[in-house]
């Protein structure tokens, strides 16, 4: 069997509770929400916390509410954000997103906010002890080198999170609370380009919501590849959001790559040549080109990486033309196995 | 809580009550197999990635080795010893008839996760059947007898509502 390892538990009940326990516990101590991330990490040695603090019990986790947009709390299942209407008419990239992660089974267990802080992955850490231990570990954990790029000096491992992009794209906020102090950030300000420290959360923060903006005029989507048709990590995800003025032209755009770095990648440059412009093949074409050229995937994933490469080009291109209003559903069946009604 | 401790367990598996003690670390695989003698639910690859550990919690289909057993505090559990009684469950006399079942490892977590979906959705598409039992690995049928057992065992408990109506 391979076993957790021993730790404390704590199950407060209200994020207070949370913010003072993270607060006096120190770096030592990590929460677990569905438990999804961080108990096969556990389980192989990778996340070793002293103190876990549980979450289930905390019910303010769990709320959501409208306003002038929509307010999700950080508990809340993927398979509850997967069913909302709201989400699914308005926000369609992250219902998108949300519903090809993992499977059901796992979508019961895992929560919002343990996917925005999903931990980065790599084909040369996400092993058992053993197996890390006879290739003498590597920089992410316990080792010195990086087995994808020896030369780097950062860790290279992927973000594999399949909402945060969709959740950028659509101009997302999250809310860090701390004992003292809290703070609200866009979310890709929570965002490092680095396989080990990855966030931007100090350890004693607790993501306690999302915050989406109103969504009125916007259309957006989320392409997932992936090897399995049944369900995988991402090995690319593209997120794409456009605003539509009156007559059809974009008056704002955004678009977002992950699983091609250690953090999503906004790709500003090609979203703002898209405004002022109908979604002619030739824009999208120039755009879904801008677009491709910032993912640098590393090969620690699956697939092969020149052609990882190059399929991120594509996905947006894919991903700007269901915008636009082809129908784009036998691709989408060809490239993840899955259907989205209208 | 002292991590050397044990810890007390009190929940409803299989609609008994149940009281027991274990060490914190322990997932809910664990207590089912080791502290409450329930081997049906089988344990696979331990990190979620086979769905052969799949059970019930409060109705909805998880992973029992991703799921602290210090978390189940006065859940209601449901394994596959729960399932059927002197007779078999239309879902267990399918499987058996179709091939459904060959080496039987992943069919605890099949015959749970279907039957969570027949309760919720009577008449299931075959997307959504595939789509349903997506998290659960079979190496051995190639999953057509699989979809075709869930058909069966639906149109059996159709049926069976229909009389039940009728009479
Ligand atoms: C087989 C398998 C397949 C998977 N496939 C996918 C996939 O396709 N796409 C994908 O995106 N993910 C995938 N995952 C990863 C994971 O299931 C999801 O990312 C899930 O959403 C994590 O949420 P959780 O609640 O279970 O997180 P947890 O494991 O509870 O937590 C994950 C991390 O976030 C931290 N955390 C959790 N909640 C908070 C909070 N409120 N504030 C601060 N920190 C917090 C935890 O400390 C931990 O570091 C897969 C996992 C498995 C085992
Ligand atoms: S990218 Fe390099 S340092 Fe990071 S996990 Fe992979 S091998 Fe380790």
């Amino acid at each position: 069997m391979m076993r957790l390892p021993r730790f404390r538990y704590l199950a407060p009940t209200t994020t207070q509770e949370v913010a003072e326990v993270l607060a006096s516990e120190g770096p030592d101590a990590m929460v677990v929400a569905g438990g999804t991330d961080l108990l096969p990490n556990m389980k192989r040695r990778q996340q070793t916390p002293k103190t876990v603090v549980g979450l289930k019990g905390v019910a303010a986790l769990r709320e959501s509410q409208n306003g002038t947009g929509l307010r999700l709390g950080a508990g809340l299942t993927l398979t509850e954000i997967g069913e909302d209407p709201r989400v699914r008419e308005h926000y369609g990239a992250l219902h998108q997103a949300a519903v090809q992660v993992a499977s059901p089974h796992l979508r019961n267990m895992a929560t919002l906010g343990g996917n925005i802080c999903l931990d980065t992955r790599c084909n040369y850490y996400d092993q058992n002890y053993e197996w890390r231990k006879s290739i003498n570990f590597c920089m992410k954990k316990e080792g010195e080198t990086c087995w994808v790029a020896p030369a780097s000096k950062r860790c290279l491992a992927v973000s594999s999170t399949d909402t945060a992009p969709a959740l950028i794209a659509l101009g997302a906020k999250v809310h860090l609370l701390a004992a003292r102090e809290s703070r609200e950030l866009s979310l890709e300000e929570l965002y490092n380009n680095d396989g080990i420290s990855y966030l931007t959360r100090r350890p004693h923060e607790l993501l306690t919501r999302v915050e989406l903006p109103d969504a009125t005029g916007w259309k957006s989507t989320y392409w997932k590849l992936r090897r399995r048709g049944s369900f995988d990590f991402p090995v690319l995800g593209v997120a794409a959001a456009v605003k539509f003025d009156a007559g059809g032209g974009v008056a704002d755009a955004r678009i977002v790559l992950g699983a091609v770095a250690s953090s999503p990648i906004v790709v500003s440059e090609a979203a703002e040549m898209l405004v002022g412009k109908e979604l002619t093949d030739g824009v999208i074409e120039e755009a879904a080109e801008k677009a491709g050229r910032k993912a640098k995937p590393m090969d620690n994933t699956d697939f092969v990486l020149h052609w990882r490469k190059r399929v991120a080009q594509s996905f947006v291109g894919y991903a700007l033309r269901e915008l636009r209003g082809d129908d784009m559903s036998e691709t989408r069946w060809n490239t993840a196995k899955i259907r989205f009604g209208d | 809580m002292d991590e050397r401790e044990k810890q007390r367990l009190k929940c409803t598996v299989n609609g008994e009550s149940v009281d027991v003690l274990f060490d914190g670390y322990k997932t809910l695989l664990e207590v089912l197999r080791e502290e409450l003698d329930l081997c049906g639910t089988k344990h696979g690859c331990e990190l979620g990635e086979c769905g052969a550990c799949a059970v019930l919690v409060d109705g909805k289909p998880v992973l029992s080795c991703l799921t602290l057993a210090l978390e189940c505090g006065q859940r209601k559990i449901e394994t596959i010893e729960g399932v059927g009684d002197a007779k078999l469950h239309p879902l267990q006399a399918a499987f058996a008839d179709l091939g459904g079942s060959q080496c039987g490892y992943c069919t605890p977590a099949m015959i749970l996760t279907a039957k969570e979906l027949l309760e919720r959705n009577p008449d299931p598409s075959l997307d959504e059947i595939r789509e349903s039992l997506a998290g659960v690995l079979c190496r051995c049928t190639g999953y057509q007898q699989i979809f075709d057992s869930v058909e069966q065992a639906a149109e059996e408990l159709r049926r069976g509502e229909k009389a039940e109506v009728n009479s």
